[in-house]
């Protein structure tokens, strides 16, 4: 008879950490920021129709990175209960906080329970109905650990180089163009500003009256990025 | 150990893009009546009780840029008058509208289920259904309607909306069993609806202006209160007026109750004033 070797728990969640950590740090950052007309997400991604960003609610923006399967994933479960809840409840019943927390019971039992952990970081953000009503940046880790953010937040393996670079230029009530002019910039880090064809961007705009986002691509974004 | 709070599903009854599926996997009980499945028929085949709240007259135009819909305001309830006000015209999405006429309730929860069934299809899939599957489901919903439609609640609902593929306006309309026509140029549905469909033949013209189209269905409703006492008339003293919806290229807009009411004014300044009334 074969006894199993014992290994710590400790060392069991640092292997999955460091495995999850890994396969994020494979792929491309993210980035998202408050402006004045509510909030920008712009992702190096490179693929026209694979999205890293979409539409969970009216007013509800969803993003991930690393591995695109389990992102999708996520993503698709959150529609489904942000609509069966708005379907049951009414519509204003469906918050971020609340999606940010099924998120993170999901994540944190896959971490601890199930073979493998995701290779995911996630962002659920929403803007309010009015300047008055708070935005949220809502960034949820591969073990389901939620940081609520201010301002701006970077999901994705460089993300304090990124987050340093911002910081340095990064003020409350800047404008949707610089923000995603300021997005692109420090996505690129070393290299030249991402080019359009690179950037996946996407908005939650306070003044769209029932569905917030909105996706910017074609001319609207070479708009937005020239100046 | 908890169930996880995303819903997930084993492969093979994953309910993919459909809302009603999810529904019926997750949460039966808010399921409109008739949906939930077989056995739950809301009563034996007959007539609609009574009581029963029913919406009448719609009308869907087609012209040359897109397609304007447009709904009487009243709702009946045997031979009493259980709304002027009701609206019986909404939006399916942002490029496509549906009119409602049948038994108030049913059809109003029809319509709240479509609309969200086609906002989770194009979340969930990333691009919205064509203006086809779109009409296709809401077939789906009528059908699943069929038992209490035999009870007396039918629901028949129009579907217009403009095809981004290609480039015009299109009109569906529905039997109860779920069947679906495309109509060429215009239909109408309700008990005033054989009237309104009689007054837009006579001026229907493939080069309508969206002011032309307005102002033909406006008139065929009127045309059609006159001779159906289910259709509400113009309603000059509490200003009630038709609900009007224009969607084409831009997508689809309501027009407010003012420019109804300005239109619905000069249109009485002739033809219908004064008449021998007969």
């Amino acid at each position: 008879m074969t006894m199993p070797f014992y290994v710590s728990p400790e060392q069991v969640m640092k292997d999955r950490a460091d495995y999850a950590r890994k396969g994020i740090a494979r792929g491309k950052s993210l980035v998202a920021l408050e402006c004045r007309e509510g909030i920008a997400i712009v992702a190096e991604n490179p693929s026209r129709t694979l999205y890293k960003i979409s539409e969970i609610y009216d007013r509800i923006a969803f993003a991930g990175v690393g591995k695109y399967n389990e992102f999708q994933m996520l993503k698709i479960g959150g529609v489904r209960l942000a609509d069966l809840k708005g379907f049951q409840y009414s519509r204003d019943d469906v918050t971020a906080s609340s999606l940010a927390n099924a998120y993170a019971q999901t994540l944190g039992q896959v971490f601890t329970h199930e073979m493998k952990p995701y290779e995911v970081e996630i962002l659920v953000a929403s803007v309010g109905a009015t300047p008055e009503e708070p935005n949220q940046l809502f960034h949820i880790l591969y073990d389901g650990y939620v940081v609520d953010e201010e301002g701006f937040t970077v999901l994705g393996g460089q993300s304090e180089t990124i987050s340093d670079a911002i910081r340095a230029e990064f003020q409350e009530g800047l404008d949707l163009g610089a923000v995603v002019r300021l997005g692109a910039r420090v996505l690129a880090g070393e290299r030249d500003a991402l080019p359009a064809s690179q950037l996946e961007v996407a908005t939650l705009l306070r003044s769209r009256p029932a569905r917030a986002f909105h996706r910017v691509r074609g001319e609207e974004l070479d708009a937005l990025l020239a100046v | 150990m908890i169930e996880p709070p995303l819903p997930s599903f084993p492969t093979g009854s994953d309910p993919g893009p459909s809302f009603l599926g999810l529904l019926r996997r997750m949460a039966p009980d808010a399921l409109p009546g008739a949906l939930a499945g077989p056995g739950s028929s809301p009563g034996p085949p007959g007539p609609a009780p009574e009581g029963v709240v029913h919406g009448t007259t719609v009308v869907a135009v087609r012209y040359a840029d897109g397609v304007v819909m447009a709904g009487d305001r009243r709702a009946t309830a045997g031979f009493s008058i259980a709304s002027r006000r009701i609206e019986k015209v909404f939006p399916a999405d942002e490029h496509s509208g549906v009119a409602i006429a049948g038994a108030a309730g049913p059809a109003v929860e029809m319509v709240k289920l479509f609309q969200v069934q086609l906002q989770h299809y194009e979340k969930v899939e990333g691009e919205p259904l064509t203006l086809e599957g779109k009409a296709n489901q809401l077939g789906q919903l009528v059908r699943a309607n069929l038992p209490a439609a035999m009870a007396g609640f039918a629901v028949v609902p129009l579907f217009a909306g403009f095809d981004d593929r290609q480039g015009r306006g299109r009109v569906y309309s529905f039997d109860v069993t779920g069947g679906r026509y495309e109509e060429s140029d215009f239909h109408a549905n309700g008990s005033g609806g054989v009237h309104a469909r009689n007054w837009i033949k006579a001026g229907w013209r493939p080069d309508l202006t969206a002011d032309e189209a307005v102002e033909l269905a406006l008139r065929s409703l009127f045309a059609a209160a006159d001779e159906d006492a289910a259709t509400g008339g113009p309603d000059l003293v509490r200003r009630i007026f038709p609900n009007i919806a224009v969607i084409d290229a831009g997508g689809y807009r309501t027009l407010d109750a003012d420019d109804v009411a300005g239109r619905a004014d000069n249109l009485l300044g002739g033809r219908e004033r004064g008449g021998d009334g007969s």
